[in-house]
C-alpha cells in the first residue's frame, strides 16, 4: 500500500501541470467574486471565508475523475489486485494521495486567496486549519464517488452531483470554525465529520471499485 | 363555496399548493400504471409467442 | 430470504395487494381532503393558510421514509445479494423525488403568506433540499450505467453512504441555523398541535403512504417485466450468433 502510495505520488510530479491547473482554477474562482459582488474591502472580508472554502471544494472536484480511471482503464487495478492487494488499501492509497496532491497544495494557497479577499490577517490561521482538518473528508468522499463511477464516460460532471451534497457539514462546520462564539464546537464537529467520512469511505470505495472489476 | 374557494384570502397560495400535490402524484401515477400494463402486456406477448413457437 | 426472491411469487402477491392499496389510497385521499380542506379548524394566527400544512408536513415524512426505504434495500441487495431489492429501490426514487419536491414546493407557497418571502433557509426546508440532491445524485447514477448489475451495485453503495451521512447533514444544517438564527421567524406548526388539526394530518399521511405502496408495486412490476423482455432480446441475438 505504501509502495502504492509513493508510486502515485511520483506520478502525480511527473504530471504536475495538472495538479497545477486545479490550483489555477482555485484561484481564478475566487478572483471571479470581487467581480461579481464589487471591490468593497468590507463586503470581501465578510464573505471570504465561504469563497475560499467553495472554491477549494470546486478545486478538490477537478482531479477526481482521473483518481481510478487510468489505472482501470490498462490493466494497473486488475494487476495490483491479483498481487493480493485489497480494494481498501487501493482506495485508502488513492484517496491519501489525492489529499496529498490536491488539497495540500491548495492549503498552500489559502494565505493568497485571504489577502486577495483582504480578510483580517486574524482569521487566516483558522481559515487554514479549517481546510487542513476539512479536506481530507472531501478527498474521502470523492473518492467513493470517483469508484462509484469507473468506467463511466461522462463520469467527472456525475461526481460532482454525488460529492457536493454530501460535503454540505464539511463546508457548514469548516467555516463555523471562523465564528468567534461557535468555533470552538466547529472545530469538535469538524473533526468528527472528517473522522467518519474516512472510517466509512475506503470501505465504500473498495465496494465500488469491486463492482467495477466484476 | 365562495367563502370556501377564497379561501380567507389565501385563495392562490392554497389552491396551488393542492394543485402541485395533485398533478405531481396523479401524473407519476399515471406515467407508472401505463409503463407497467404496457411493459407487462409485451413480456406476456412475447412469451405466448414463444411457446406457440415450441 | 430468498424465500421470496422469485419473481412470480412477488408479481402474485403485488397482484393481490395492489387492488387493496389503491382502494385505501384513494379512501384515504377522499377523507383526508375533506378533513383539511373543509373541516378543519382555521388557526388563529394562519388563519387559512394552515391547511397547507396538511399536504406539506405528510410529504416531508414520506420524502425521509422513501429514503430510509432505498437504504434498507440498499443494504439487503448488498448483504444478501436480493435480486428484488434492487428493483425496490429503484423503483421507490422517483417516488421520494415526488414527495421531496412537493415539499419544498408547499412549503414555499406556505412561506410566502407566513414569512412574507418564498424562500427561507430554514433548517428543516435545507436538509430538504439537499435530501432532494441526493436523490438526483442517485438516480443520475441509476441511470448512468449500461449494465444493469454494475448500477446496482453502485447506487446501493451511495444509498448507504447517503443514510450514513443524511444524520449528520441533518445536524449541521441545525446547527448552522441556530448559528445564523434571524432575531424573529414565525414558527410553523408549533410546538402543540390541536387534536383537531392532527386528524387530516395522520389522514393525508395514510394516504401519502398507501400511494407511495401502491405506485412502488407498479413501478417495480414494470421494471421486472421490462428485465423479462431484455433477456428475451439476449437470448436472440444469442441464438442468432451461435449458427454462425
Amino acid at each position: 500500500m505504501l509502495r502504492l502510495l509513493t508510486r502515485e505520488l511520483r506520478l502525480a510530479w511527473v504530471e504536475r501541470s495538472g495538479g497545477a491547473i486545479a490550483l489555477i482554477f482555485f484561484l481564478i474562482v475566487v478572483s471571479l467574486f470581487p467581480f461579481a459582488v464589487g471591490p468593497q474591502p468590507q463586503v470581501l472580508a465578510r464573505i471570504a471565508a465561504g469563497v475560499v472554502w467553495v472554491a477549494a471544494l470546486l478545486a478538490c472536484l477537478l482531479s477526481l475523475e482521473r483518481l481510478f480511471q487510468p489505472d482501470a482503464e490498462d490493466g494497473t487495478l486488475e494487476q495490483l489486485v491479483t498481487h493480493g492487494l485489497s480494494f481498501e488499501a487501493i482506495a485508502t492509497a488513492k484517496i491519501i494521495a489525492h489529499w496529498l496532491t490536491t488539497a495540500l497544495p491548495l492549503l498552500l494557497l489559502t494565505p493568497l486567496a485571504a489577502i486577495l479577499l483582504n480578510a483580517p490577517a486574524a482569521s487566516w490561521g483558522l481559515l487554514a486549519a479549517g481546510l487542513a482538518l476539512g479536506t481530507p473528508a472531501l478527498s474521502a468522499i470523492g473518492g467513493v464517488a470517483a469508484a462509484l463511477t469507473v468506467g463511466l464516460r461522462r463520469g467527472g460532471i456525475l461526481i460532482s452531483l454525488l460529492v457536493l451534497p454530501l460535503a454540505v457539514p464539511t463546508l457548514i462546520f469548516g467555516v463555523g470554525l471562523l465564528d468567534p462564539l461557535a468555533g470552538v464546537a466547529a472545530l469538535k464537529w469538524l473533526a468528527a465529520t472528517t473522522l467518519v467520512a474516512l472510517s466509512v469511505s475506503p470501505f465504500a470505495a473498495a465496494a465500488g471499485l469491486r463492482a467495477a472489476l466484476e | 363555496m365562495s367563502g370556501f374557494l377564497a379561501m380567507g384570502g389565501y385563495a392562490p397560495y392554497i389552491w396551488t399548493a393542492y394543485a402541485v400535490v395533485a398533478v405531481w402524484l396523479t401524473g407519476l401515477g399515471l406515467v407508472s400504471w401505463r409503463r407497467m400494463r404496457q411493459l407487462e402486456a409485451a413480456a406476456d406477448a412475447l412469451r405466448a409467442q414463444r411457446r406457440a413457437e415450441r | 430470504m430468498h424465500r421470496f426472491a422469485n419473481p412470480a411469487r412477488f408479481l402474485r402477491l403485488a397482484r393481490l395487494i395492489q387492488p387493496w392499496t389503491a382502494a385505501a389510497m384513494f379512501a384515504c385521499f377522499g377523507v383526508g381532503l375533506y378533513l383539511a380542506l373543509v373541516a378543519s379548524p382555521i388557526d388563529y394566527l394562519q388563519r387559512d393558510t394552515v391547511r397547507i400544512m396538511y399536504i406539506h408536513v405528510p410529504a416531508a415524512w414520506m420524502a425521509m421514509q422513501t429514503y430510509a426505504v432505498i437504504a434498507v434495500a440498499s443494504l439487503v441487495s448488498i448483504v444478501w445479494r436480493h435480486p428484488l431489492a434492487d428493483v425496490a429501490a429503484r423503483a421507490a426514487a422517483p417516488i421520494g423525488v415526488a414527495f421531496t419536491a412537493i415539499c419544498l414546493i408547499t412549503g414555499s407557497l406556505w412561506g410566502k403568506p407566513t414569512w412574507g418571502t418564498w424562500w427561507v433557509w430554514d433548517a428543516r426546508l435545507t436538509s430538504v433540499l439537499v435530501l432532494l440532491f441526493i436523490y438526483m445524485g442517485y438516480m443520475a447514477l441509476w441511470s448512468a450505467f449500461d449494465d444493469r448489475q454494475r448500477a446496482a451495485r453502485a447506487a446501493a453503495v451511495l444509498a448507504l453512504v447517503g443514510a450514513v451521512n443524511l444524520p449528520i447533514i441533518k445536524f449541521s444544517v441545525d446547527w448552522w441555523n441556530t448559528l445564523h438564527q434571524p432575531a424573529s421567524i414565525l414558527r410553523r406548526g408549533g410546538p402543540t398541535i390541536d387534536p383537531s388539526m392532527l386528524k387530516p394530518l395522520a389522514v393525508m399521511g395514510l394516504a401519502y403512504l398507501f400511494f407511495f405502496i401502491t405506485v412502488l408495486l407498479m413501478r417495480m412490476r414494470a421494471d421486472l417485466a421490462a428485465q423479462r423482455l431484455e433477456a428475451a432480446a439476449e437470448r436472440r441475438v444469442m441464438a442468432q450468433e451461435v449458427p454462425a
